[in-house]
């Protein structure tokens, strides 16, 4: 299935598609054409990033819904803007020879990677805190929750890092090029258990995963399916010394494979070309991200809207985006205060909009853990359930807890966000 | 000694209120189906089964375990071909008593050898490749709720998450009852619940001031308990099996149990820790009247390799014992022995009890709930527990 190769470069719109796009979206909207004053700011900024500032509600509150979520995608960025942490430029020591390390060295290394995993959590945090586009970290932990891989499994904090680049790359990018790119990515290879995967023996972990979690969706291929595309992936797997992505030709198995009705010698490429091809893998997406952007309840008709949107920007993420944010769902009255904060947000949003910076960053990273969103180790390769799930018996006087330590002393605040309703946005 | 105390303790909760000053006894004898409580006590780490219930008879067990291998001479025998870990002596003591099950070989298909995914596994009771959101007890309690009086479904004593009570029911976290009723001055009924989550969140927070009101004051408890961290969780455990109001889980937990290297003095310790603990639990309720409407569980998401590794401690492994007690925990061996010549492709033990059976036998004989409801299909359940009349 050559044509497949078709949708490869397909990340990439040509401009005046672009343009085109947008100035449809622009009119589909035009009945919007009223300022969305300092409540819709604060709507759109709490939605699309982490705790709006009083200066940037003012700044978009006189902008009318285009002209903000204009603003918004204009100005996402590609890399974070703060400088990671030393240790992802420094070698690290492979799980083989790990094994051959005295006891006491091991745990030596054992606590390095604990101390490296709470940086690079830092790190994260940090950016969140003090981007001008929070809007690409919270894609760039969508995506995070969506190609879920969890520094658990996969111990090495440098591929962790390396990953989290390549989600922010791609954050507001082309889910095509990050699906192909994820899919080759050494920290998924590990996560997911591609990277032994030889012909004799295909390892179906990531073939399922791939359908089910990155793209289809339940119920929308067969074991068979998965089966033949867990033997286009094999020899996709990574340098255990350097940890990159390398293809070994012969673990591969170059045979023909049968794959949602298509059939051809197809590599790993090739099946996620053949999925790109479906039109269940948009939907699956649009839907995921009004639960993420709207409501608790995806509407089936305005889904597929998005989702025509999304594939006719061939993937661009820019202008599903777009379609969303300007929709009449994502400003209708009902859906406002439907969402509940994630941990992160709370935290990050808590500090950012009420300006607090402290020097040691560490106890706010250790709150997201402990309130169930240990950023880099998501519980499982679903990723974090959230809405509903976020709170519990547990997490509800943790969360409470975590807010009153942010405002030890300030009572007008704690007042304000003991508010249940501080708990959704 | 056993049917001194039984024959006690039944005479005990016929007894009118008042009874040698234990007045505390026969109230809550007064409706004991109604307070049945299960204590979960989760190892984790992954407690290495082999070396807690030993199966010494068997000549693979020395031969797999050079270093590890437990001294015959110290066991508790349990029958003529295993016997409990010499920390273990007080279990040893209470399996004399007839009140202590051991389960061998509880485990589940297609093991998953991580620690996070297999103990996401256990808490969920899922199958190998399936993902459920909700705990099985909080599916349980979701399904069929405890009575509107009690104080909570169930009690996460410590941290780690709500494990197998996430996801439904009235469940709460606290390390201990005085500060939770504290700290839960913090949450409050302040909105209008104009939407589904909203009122989740609402909901939550009127079980927490609910728990704490229902568990604030009440009876003490005086047993003595070990100064162990364990020890502590016992108590805490035990103080809750005190309060008026209902509770139908306690889950408390001991951490350590990932013995890659080193593991004698280690393991050692941890069971010596268990076991001091549990007994001062039984103790406990004993003296509040609750052991015989009580049982104590022990879970963890895995057991240990049978061959040793290089560093004197074991590795990842499948199927492991696990312990039940209670006043009408029917005693003895259930599942089966370890069968160490039928290992499979990691070196691993087969299981003999999938553990949604074992939890099954607790849904249904301890609770009255239909297991399959629960868990999504039918498993046998076992006769630690005799059926429910």
């Amino acid at each position: 299935m050559r044509d497949g190769a078709s949708h490869r470069g397909c990340g990439i719109l040509p401009g005046t598609m672009r343009a085109a796009a947008a100035a449809f979206l622009f009119f589909a909207v035009a009945a919007h054409a009223a300022p969305i004053g300092e409540d819709g700011a604060r709507h759109l900024l709490n939605r699309t990033g982490f705790g709006a500032t009083d200066a940037e509600v003012r700044e978009f509150a006189p902008l009318e819904p285009a002209e903000a979520v204009d603003r918004l995608l204009a100005g996402t960025h590609a890399e974070a803007s703060l400088a990671p942490p030393a240790f992802v430029d420094e070698a690290f020591v492979p799980f083989y020879k790990l094994r051959q390390m005295s006891p006491d060295d091991r745990r030596e290394e054992q606590r390095k990677l604990v101390r490296q995993g709470v940086e690079l959590r830092t790190w994260w945090l940090r950016e969140m805190l003090t981007t001008s586009s929070p809007l690409t970290e919270r894609m760039t932990l969508f995506w995070h929750g969506h190609f879920a891989t969890s520094q658990r499994k996969v111990r090495l904090n440098q591929l962790m890092y390396r990953q989290n680049v390549l989600l922010r790359r791609e954050a507001l990018g082309s889910f095509a090029t990050l699906l192909h790119e994820i899919s080759k990515d050494p920290a998924m290879l590990v996560y997911l258990d591609n990277a032994g995967s030889r012909r004799e023996a295909p390892n179906e972990n990531f073939a399922r995963e791939v359908m089910e979690l990155f793209t289809l969706g339940e119920g929308h291929y067969g074991e068979n399916d998965i089966k033949e595309a867990a033997r286009a992936f094999t020899g996709w797997s990574l340098d255990r010394d350097t940890g990159r992505y390398v293809y070994r030709r012969a673990w591969h198995d170059d045979g023909e494979k049968t794959v949602l009705g298509r059939t051809g010698r197809f590599d790993g490429d090739d099946v996620l070309d053949v999925l790109l091809a479906r039109p269940e893998t948009a939907e699956f997406v649009a839907a995921k991200l009004w639960r993420e952007f709207v409501s608790p309840a995806p509407d089936a008709d305005e889904v597929k809207r998005w989702a025509a949107v999304f594939r006719d920007a061939h993937y661009e993420v820019k202008p599903l985006l777009r379609a969303m944010l300007t929709s009449d769902a994502f400003w209708a009255a009902e859906n406002r205060g439907t969402l509940v904060k994630s941990p992160v947000d709370l935290v990050a949003g808590t500090m950012r909009a009420y300006g607090i910076r402290p020097m040691e960053l560490r106890p706010a990273v250790l709150a997201c853990a402990a309130l169930g969103q240990n950023l880099f180790s998501p519980p499982n390769v679903k990723g974090w359930p959230g809405g509903d799930a976020w709170i519990d018996g547990a997490t509800i006087l943790g969360r409470k807890q975590f807010l009153e330590r942010v405002f030890v002393g300030d009572e007008q605040k704690l007042a304000l966000v003991y508010d249940a309703t501080y708990q959704m946005k | 000694m056993k049917l001194d105390r039984r024959d006690f303790l039944r005479l005990a909760a016929l007894a009118p209120i008042g009874f040698s000053g234990m007045g505390r006894l026969a109230r809550a004898a007064a409706s004991p189906a109604a307070r049945k409580l299960v204590v979960l006590v989760e190892l984790r780490g992954g407690n290495d089964g082999l070396n807690t219930v030993v199966p010494f008879a068997d000549p693979l067990y020395a031969r797999f375990r050079p270093r590890l291998a437990l001294d015959r001479e110290r066991l508790v025998d349990l029958d003529t071909r295993v016997g409990l870990h010499p920390s273990l002596e007080k279990l040893g003591d209470i399996w004399f008593t007839g009140e202590l099950a051991v389960v061998q070989g509880v485990g589940y298909p297609q093991a998953n050898l991580s620690h996070f995914r297999s103990i996401e596994i256990w808490n969920t009771a899922s199958a190998s490749n399936e993902y459920l959101d909700a705990g099985w007890l909080g599916r349980a309690f979701a399904r069929f709720p405890s009575p509107s009086q009690y104080a909570a479904d169930g009690v996460v004593v410590g941290p780690g998450g709500m494990g197998p009570l996430a996801g439904g029911g009235r469940s709460i976290a606290l390390n201990e009852p005085q500060e939770f009723v504290k700290n839960a001055r913090l949450a409050r009924d302040s909105a209008e619940p104009r939407n589904a989550a909203l009122a989740r969140i609402l909901q939550v927070e009127r079980n927490v001031a609910v728990a704490a009101q229902r568990l604030d004051g009440g009876a003490s408890v005086t047993t003595e308990f070990p100064t162990t961290p364990f020890g502590r969780s016992a108590q805490v455990a035990a103080q809750l099996a005190a309060k008026d109001a209902g509770i139908a889980v306690v889950r408390v937990s001991l951490d350590g149990f990932d013995t890659h290297a080193n593991q004698p003095a280690v393991h050692a310790a941890l069971l010596r820790q268990l076991s001091d603990g549990i007994a001062a639990l039984r103790s406990a309720l004993i003296d509040i009247g609750r052991w015989q409407s009580s049982v104590v569980a022990t879970y963890s998401e895995f057991g240990r390799r049978p061959r040793e590794n290089q560093s004197g401690g074991t590795d990842h492994g499948t199927a492991s014992s696990h312990f039940v007690l209670g006043g009408a925990v029917k005693g003895g061996l259930y599942g089966d022995h370890p069968a160490l010549d039928r290992l499979d492709a990691n070196g691993n033990l087969a299981f003999a009890v999938d553990f949604r059976a074992y939890y099954a036998t607790f849904l249904e004989r301890w609770w009255g709930m239909d297991s399959e409801a629960v868990l999504g299909r039918r498993f046998a359940t076992l006769d630690f527990i005799p059926n429910l009349a």
